[in-house]
């Protein structure tokens, strides 16, 4: 049997694999990376609206710093991200954007002098400096206090894909394309490496390494509307579970309000950041009647549960396809959408041959909110190594580090997935270097067969469940009973039919060929399958435990934010291998740590939240400090750093300089 | 009124000595703004679970579902079947790639191959402080090297090209394209000489014959034979001076 062996090997080529993997290659470390599908075809591709750094170059960035992005995160999370966490990724995110600029990546740019925007429908003129012009610029996106999403135009994560994975072929990266995790070889608890199918040839083969990365995206097509790419379907999380790793925050899920019906292709928040509007079947632009402040700029998952809201009221569009809203572009100008809007502007003509410039309501977008991120996922420490599993890790949409807690801002996507990969890659690093493959070839080789025995005995099965039927039964569980308003008969029934499902998905066969030694989509669709019912089940199983409503996670029945019982991280684990059900316990955030404690986020429902009986004291001892060290005459690092003090490898801390920086700042 | 569309695919799989190639013509009710992705995944779900192709993003952006849609090379994720007016599509693998089986070809290899060819990364020897601020570029630079950047290595210019047909080592528009991405890149310290050493030959820049076929077919609306005509004039300027 085939093995191969390396220091390093990554499971995902997407942004944050990738940049990992940059990272240990610059340290001298021996990395492979298997990949799906061609790397530059993985998911991070299809980010449009952009990444969230505090350069704060632009007019409307001014003031920005690593401490409003902080902020921002952990309200956008609704207090349920590790404030640790977001921090190191806030101090980080600068430094990414800026080195990606250097590798290439073509950030729009600020312009001097003055431009005209729209704000709340109305044109307004802004006016950059000549200091400013040439830096970075940056737009406005949902739930954050200044404009701070770079971007390069609606084509972002391409752009920043295409950046990443030409530095890693500079760099000499060996990847491997059409290779997929199928089991990771695990003994005495330490992680070495996985069992990886080759879906050209159909060979099994082993790559052992030191150290093991999981960065395989999200687990979106858990959903039948989804705006996610195909690949994205969680299988890896399920392999993960299977070898002794947890997964956390399952139900947090995120549905992103802008999708097109009835496709459900993304389109990106960029449209409202940059000042185009929801409109209702009256043509009325709703949002505002709902959320003053912010009104179609609040966080994701309050403007789609308001966008549904709206619709129950009776002011949905009708459509063979059900009901929809409507987004307006054609505000903004034609210009500004062929410049800027472009990959929407091609997306709303091929796929509903509407063009979304053409003005007097021709060019209005049917909308209407379908599963988008998933804020759960392989659950983590800050270092990114498993909680249970020595030697693997996870970083990007595939972990829980936990950054978005229960929702997460638009533009801190492909940050979290460059930004994680940019710290874990370190910490990955320093494992790799550090410790020795201890694991013999008998052993290596028998994980091998076992998964070759368990393929074969997929193909050798006479008639039985088609796999594609119980996806398709599982996605219709899930769309209806874990989207976006949940409630506990509904999940109650969610979770027994799909444990159902999964029963029914041991006894999955393939009509077409049966061979293990070519490609077979028949056999990838079955296995694959089997794994993501589980993972479904850990989704729908940590909502209907969670009686109350965070973030994303919207419990119609539990409508409090209950910060005294649920302040905690849902951990679910596959504790044998024949079981029917998740395992599931909890961690504890702690408030007395928290830099800020917990409170109203500043937009969505007012008066629904029950607070943790610490909060109030943690609350007092915040203000205590700061007004002490402010009467001292500390700075803002100070203060942060007596509040809660954090690490980062590299020199990931040192400070960001910006525009009126004194030099010796 | 739904009606009955036929999907006409080509099916051979290159391991399997017994595999020989055929098109194998599947019939479905058309569903209204049925795309070829829907299609065929309906046909994988319902009729043929082994038949093999290729989607990612399945909205236009990734560059995986380029095939040969009743002759011409396009992406299939953007390619409604209502507008086949005869209710009749075939459905061919690339020309020019290795064909893994039915529609999915290696376009990732070649395009691996095509991108270290042309050292498809900046080339910088300075040291960078990303603490600091980021260097200044022009905006309407920035904007110059995205548009160019927007290619999706789908594969489509290759298919379609006539050059490539006749001369399999052809880097291909997809390849010009991106020297002249980097040509135009601030970042990047290589000068026309150093591209002149990559493309300087009839395998790159001498060898386009003009043919359209690249422009004419890319999704992105590449400006491919301007750049190439770009990037010729440019490295015709190296080739006088040796």
């Amino acid at each position: 049997m085939k093995i191969n062996y390396c220091d390093t090997l990554v499971v995902g080529g997407g942004l944050a694999g990738l940049r990992a993997a940059i990272v240990a290659r610059q340290r001298g470390l021996n990395v492979k990376v298997i990949s799906l599908v061609p790397v530059k075809r993985s998911h991070s591709a299809a980010a449009q609206g952009g990444m969230q750094a505090s350069l704060g170059n632009s007019n409307k960035a001014e003031g920005d710093n690593e401490d409003v992005h902080f902020i921002d995160t952990v309200k956008g999370s609704d207090w349920g991200c590790d404030q640790r966490v977001a921090r190191m990724f806030a101090q980080t995110a600068p430094k990414a954007i800026r080195q990606l600029a250097h590798w290439g990546v073509p950030w729009s740019r600020v312009k001097e002098g003055d431009k005209t925007a729209v704000i709340d429908t109305k044109k307004v003129t802004i006016t950059e400096t000549k200091e400013a012009h040439g830096l970075i610029n940056s737009r406005d996106f949902g739930g954050t206090k200044k404009w701070r999403t770079c971007y390069t135009a609606d084509g972002t994560g391409h752009s920043m894909l295409y950046g990443v994975a030409n530095k890693a072929l500079g760099e000499d990266v060996d990847i491997e394309d059409r290779k997929e995790l199928i089991s990771l070889i695990v003994e005495n608890g330490i992680c070495y490496g996985g069992v990886v199918r080759d879906l050209i040839s159909g060979e099994l083969s082993a790559y052992v390494a030191k150290g093991t990365l999981i960065a395989t995206g999200g687990y979106g097509r858990l959903y039948r509307v989804t705006t996610n790419a195909v690949i994205c379907d969680g299988s890896a999380h399920a392999t993960v579970m299977e070898a002794g790793g947890t997964l956390g925050n399952m139900e947090a899920v995120q549905f992103h309000p802008t999708p097109i019906v009835p496709s459900g292709i993304l389109l990106t928040e960029g449209c409202r950041g940059d000042g185009g509007v929801l409109r209702d079947a009256d043509g009325y632009r709703f949002m505002p009647d709902y959320e003053p402040e912010k009104k179609d700029l609040a966080s994701r998952d309050v403007v789609s549960r308001r966008m549904l809201e709206h619709i129950a009221k009776g002011k949905g569009v009708d459509s063979p396809y059900g009901k929809h809203l409507w987004l307006d572009i054609s505000i903004l100008g034609r210009e500004h959408v062929e410049k800027n809007l472009r990959d929407i502007q091609d997306i709303a003509m091929s796929f509903n041959g509407i063009d979304p410039a053409d003005e007097n309501g021709k060019g209005w977008m049917p909308v209407r909110p379908a599963q988008h991120y998933s804020m759960g996922g392989i659950r983590t420490k800050e270092t990114g190594e498993l909680t249970t599993l020595k030697g693997a890790y996870s970083c990007g949409e595939s972990a829980c580090w936990d950054l978005h807690g229960f929702n997460r801002l638009g533009g801190n996507s492909v940050g979290e997935a460059i930004v994680s990969g940019m710290i874990v890659g370190e910490y990955l690093a320093d494992y790799c270097e550090n410790s020795d493959i201890n694991i013999s070839t008998a052993s290596i080789e028998s994980h091998i067969k076992k998964q070759k025995d368990y393929l074969q005995s997929i193909l050798d099965r006479p008639k039985g469940e088609s796999a594609h039927e119980l996806k398709k039964e599982m996605q219709d569980v899930m769309d209806a009973k874990v989207g976006v308003f949940r409630n506990g008969p509904h999940l109650e029934e969610a979770v027994r039919e799909l444990e159902d499902i999964l029963k029914r998905s041991n006894n999955i066969s393939v009509e077409g060929s049966k061979s293990l030694t070519s490609a077979n989509p028949g056999l990838d669709s079955a296995y694959r399958v089997h794994k993501m019912i589980k993972v479904a089940l850990t989704v729908a199983k940590g909502a209907l435990d969670r009686t109350e409503s965070r973030g994303a996670h919207t419990r119609e029945d539990f409508p409090k934010r209950d910060d005294e019982k649920w302040l905690k991280r849902t951990i679910t684990s596959w504790a044998n291998e024949n079981d029917t059900l998740p395992t599931v316990s909890y961690e504890d955030l702690d408030v007395n740590t928290m830099e800020i404690p917990p409170s109203y986020r500043g937009y969505g429902k007012k008066g629904l939240i029950i607070d943790h009986p610490d909060t109030w004291e943690r609350k007092e001892v915040v203000s205590r400090i700061k007004e002490q060290l402010i009467a001292d005459g500390s700075d803002r690092y100070a203060i942060q750093d007596a509040l809660m003090p954090y690490e980062l490898p590299s020199n990931y801390k040192e400070r960001n300089r910006r525009l009126g920086d004194s030099g010796d700042e | 009124m739904s009606r009955e569309i036929t999907i006409s695919v080509f099916k051979f799989d290159p391991r399997d000595k017994a595999s020989k190639p055929e098109f194998v013509d599947y019939k479905m009710q058309e569903d209204p703004g049925m795309s070829l992705f829907i299609a065929l995944n309906k046909i994988r779900e319902t009729l043929d679970d082994d038949l093999s192709f290729d989607f990612v993003c399945r909205a236009g952006i990734c560059g995986s579902c380029a095939m040969i849609v009743n002759g011409k090379p396009t992406l299939a994720c953007k390619t409604l079947t209502s507008q086949f007016k005869d209710g009749h599509i075939k459905l061919m693998p690339m020309p020019s790639f290795e064909l893994i089986k039915d529609l999915s070809v290696n376009t990732g290899k070649w395009m691996d191959g095509m991108s270290k060819r042309v050292e498809s990364w900046i080339h910088s020897s300075k040291e960078m402080d990303y603490t600091k601020l980021e260097d200044k570029v022009e905006p309407d630079v920035a904007q110059e090297v995205f548009e160019l950047d927007r290619c999706i290595e789908c594969g489509i210019c290759v298919a379609g090209c006539g050059t490539k047909a006749v001369n399999e080592n052809f880097v291909g528009a997809v390849g010009l394209n991106r020297v002249a991405r980097f040509q135009i890149d601030p970042n990047d310290e290589r000068t026309d000489a150093d591209f002149y050493e990559l493309v300087g030959d009839d395998d790159g820049i001498f060898g386009c014959m003009s043919l359209m076929g690249c422009e004419d077919n890319c999704p992105k609306d590449l400006p491919l034979q301007n750049r190439i005509a770009y990037m010729r004039n440019k490295l015709i300027q190296v080739g006088k001076q040796k």
